[in-house]
């Protein structure tokens, strides 16, 4: 079974993976199609009750604080540091893959780690806030913040806000926890052995879709 | 590097795998790692079917305990006291216990046996052999996709034990009632035990989905085209599909839901008294949690139906010797339903509080389905024209499926209007319907697959006696318990109700529902007849003394009778032609691994 390429190659006859890629590298696609439909799930159900809400609480009056600044009037500071963070996350993502086409294990096993930091310094951020505005009294069931129209709101900004981003904080937690095993593996030299660095793409790809969605979720609960 | 580089390893581990096979016989495989912890594509397909029988069992007895209820309404029938307990006191169960086991009947049957058992047992077995692969993408998790599948039926299982009874709400959990502990005794414990099986499930149909997607569309084997495969396999991957995209939303519904019940939070909830008392809850909609249950759930029937199509195309085109008709139309047809799927959920909601200008277009998408739908039925029946049919159990199942896909179907036509859904949603017609096209046609496709692969599974063969009679009860049987249903619920009598016979209006079908609890009985009886076949024959049944016993010309009849982890003892063998060359130029059928002669034109 001879892999070399050749111009009049049929790819769909069989016999070769027809997008030219590995069946696991296939299936993360397909999984992340999925996830992303779990998501899309979450997001719009938020979108439905809050179309059908006649008011809602004002994200600026809401998420305004920053660590160690007191009562400072600073919204959206603090998430927009969170996302650069997160954003800063994939590009040290998008060196440790290509030191892997490189096979430059010292620089995979850096930018690996740099990830790996970025993702846990978003977590910590996102239990700061979460404590904060528990402090504030906000909890799932429970929503302290008036509608921006001053009437009293219903629960569900809260609501949705702890789930959704609960739900994307958890993603986070687990690509964190895999680039932690990639790169112990990295470190082991099991990915030297094996020839290629096909693994650390593959965590990569869910890094990054993990970013994607925080783009979204960002926009709906932050900025619109 | 690096794509020459992986793609050459992961040739490397096929033969690797095959290589240790060979190595392994010498030194027989341990009970554990052979029939338990199996990486064997073939052993978990046969873990997935026998699992799926012992749920369709359960599943079937609990709706013979209902039909007893509703065909005898004054009797007592006290051996149900010492099986249910204070469920049944004095021989007659309760109103609670109705619903529990209509709700527990619906969802082992849609889930676990339909989907778990059907889809699970067929595209695990068939997928590696059919495309000509050793195994699966991935074995380790095809093996742990039957595991999960495991865990959720022990906790699907622990919920029917469990003091305040199994979820009660409805096989759709619709909220408020689900999400309210303080609703029913049936939205205790039970929900949440329902909704945690539920949620492992959906990790296993995910973790199988993508396995079959990326071995069939990354293992053919040489010259196996996209075009050149059964359409067993092509079922097998817009089901994949469809339960790759639809299944997570279901799963968003139930984490939702799940919050509603013990986060205080109100996503489905507003607006509600419990016994004279108002609750905090506002805000919420309960008709969001319908949109993402149907997101799933519509497509839920056809991940159901799609494998029984492509099994009955197998089964018809072999059993009478003839080319499938319309190859690329079923194609087209199967991908035209995989999209349609998606855009017709909101029918099964056309009543409740859907803007009917929105229903307008639910109603033309959803009668468009029905243009794929009589593309299949017609091909089907082209096939069987003027074939040399052989009558064995699998063909007469793959033609019954053909009939009951056709006067099931016709039904769904009438549904599918808005307008005639006033009259008749939330009917026994409903019933009728979807158990006939979905349950019956299900059913009928699974049956005409074990009894055609039987051999493949097992090397030997199922009783034919024994299949004939389960075939022609169980088919008269399915017409005779759904057909009167079709005229009660044109009566207007309603589902879900325990006792009809205190309303003068339905108290006049307390006959036909006497008689239909009697089929009930009969049919139920014959399917255990099935079962005691399907175990006898694994250890008695006539031995497989040829390769090909069906004279098919796909690719798993070219393995072994009883192939050993790998498949192919040798090399994968090459394909050259698609798998419905029968009656071809002057011979009865010409393999798939036969090159196309030279006075020969490919089909």
């Amino acid at each position: 079974m001879d892999t070399a390429v050749t111009a009049k190659k049929k790819w769909w006859d069989g016999g070769y993976s027809p997008f030219n890629v590995s069946y696991g590298k296939l299936m993360m696609w397909y999984f992340l199609i999925s996830d992303a439909f779990t998501f899309g799930a979450l997001l719009i159900s938020y979108g439905t009750i809050r179309f059908s809400s006649t008011s809602w609480p004002d994200p600026n009056e809401v998420f305004r604080s920053f660590p160690g600044m007191g009562h400072a009037n600073l919204p959206l500071v603090f998430v927009s540091l969170m996302t650069f963070i997160l954003i800063m996350s994939s590009v040290t993502m998008v060196l440790a893959v290509h030191a892997g086409h490189m096979r430059d294990k010292k620089a995979v096993a850096k930018w690996l780690t740099w990830t790996i930091i970025g993702g846990a310094c978003f977590l910590a951020c996102q239990a700061w806030e979460w404590t904060h505005l528990y402090h504030e009294g906000a909890w799932w069931g429970r929503n302290p913040f008036h509608n921006v129209d001053g009437t009293l709101a219903s629960t569900n900004f809260t609501n949705f806000f702890f789930t959704i981003t609960g739900f994307h904080g958890l993603h986070v937690t687990s690509g964190v926890v895999l680039n932690i095993v990639i790169l112990a593996n990295v470190l082991k030299g099991t990915y030297e052995e094996r020839g290629h660095y096909e693994m650390v793409e593959k965590v990569g790809l869910y890094w990054h879709f993990v970013d994607l969605v925080w783009v979204f979720v960002f926009t709906c609960f932050y900025l619109l | 590097m690096s794509n020459e580089a992986t793609l050459h390893s992961q040739q490397e581990v096929m033969h690797g795998a095959h290589d240790h096979h060979d190595h392994e016989h010498h030194h027989e495989d341990n009970f554990i790692s052979k029939y338990v912890f199996s990486l064997d594509h073939k052993m978990i397909a046969k873990q997935f079917l026998i699992t799926g029988i012992v749920w369709a069992i359960i599943g079937a007895f609990f709706s013979v305990v209902f039909r007893l209820q509703l065909g005898f309404p004054d009797a007592t029938f006290p051996w149900l006291e010492s099986i249910l307990g204070h469920w049944a006191k004095g021989g007659r169960i309760t109103p609670e216990a109705y619903y529990a086991l209509v709700t527990m009947h619906g969802t082992i049957l849609v889930f676990f046996v339909l989907t778990a058992g059907l889809s699970g047992t067929f595209s695990n077995l068939l997928i590696p052999l059919q495309v000509g692969a050793r195994d699966m993408a991935s074995p380790f998790m095809n093996c742990l996709s039957y595991w999960f599948f495991f865990l959720a039926s022990l906790v699907m299982m622990a919920s029917l034990f469990v003091q305040t009874g199994p979820a009660s709400g409805g096989w759709t959990m619709y909220p408020p009632l689900s999400a309210l502990g303080d609703a029913s005794i049936g939205s205790k414990i039970g929900v949440d035990l329902w909704l945690i099986s539920m949620a492992l499930f959906v990790v296993s149909q995910l973790l199988g989905g993508l396995n079959y997607i990326s071995t069939l569309l990354n293992m053919r084997t040489k010259g196996m085209s996209m075009t050149k495969m059964p359409l067993t396999i092509w079922s097998f991957f817009f089901t994949a599909v469809l339960g790759v995209l639809s299944f997570p939303v279901l799963l968003s519904g139930f984490i939702l839901l799940l919050m509603d019940r013990h986060a205080g939070t109100s996503f489905y909830l507003s607006d509600i008294f419990i016994a004279g008392k108002a609750l905090a809850n506002e805000g919420g909609s309960a008709i969001l949690y319908q949109h993402l249950f149907w997101f799933l759930g519509h497509p839920e029937v056809y991940i159901i139906i799609l494998p029984a199509m492509g099994m009955v195309s197998e089964v018809l085109a072999v059993s009478s010797r003839k080319p499938i008709f319309g190859y690329l139309a079923m194609i087209g047809s199967l991908f035209a339903i995989c999209i349609l799927a998606f855009l017709v959920w909101a029918h099964h909601m056309f009543v409740t509080g859907l803007n009917p200008f929105l229903g307008a277009f639910f109603v033309l998408l959803t009668l468009l389905i029905a243009v794929p739908s009589a593309i299949k039925v017609f091909n089907w029946l082209t096939t069987i024209w003027k074939g040399n049919i052989r009558f064995t159990p699998a063909s007469l199942f793959s033609i019954g499926f053909v009939s009951t896909f056709i006067s099931g179907g016709l039904t769904g036509i009438w549904l599918g209007n808005s307008s005639i859904d006033i009259h008749l949603h939330d009917t026994y017609f409903v019933i009728a319907h979807f158990h006939i096209v979905m349950g019956v046609s299900a059913f009928f496709g699974m049956f005409a697959g074990i009894y055609h692969w039987f051999p493949k599974m097992y090397g030997r063969f199922m009783n034919n006696t024994i299949g004939y009679i389960h075939f022609w009860v169980t088919l008269i049987g399915a017409y005779l318990i759904f057909w009167p249903m079709h005229y009660e619920g044109m009566a207007g009598m309603p589902r879900r109700y325990f006792d009809y016979s205190s309303w003068t209006s339905f108290n006049q079908f307390g006959g036909l529902n006497q008689f239909i609890s009697i089929v009930v009985i009969l049919v139920f009886a014959t399917q255990l007849l099935f079962v005691f076949n399907f175990f006898y024959s694994i250890f008695k049944g006539r031995k497989l003394t040829e390769q090909n016993p069906w004279k098919a010309t796909s690719l798993e009849w070219t393995t072994p009778i009883n192939p050993g982890h790998g498949n192919w003892p040798g090399e994968i063998p090459e394909v050259h032609r698609w798998a419905y060359d029968y009656s071809k130029d002057g011979r009865d059928f010409i393999p798939q691994t036969e090159p196309i002669g030279p006075n020969e034109s490919a089909h």
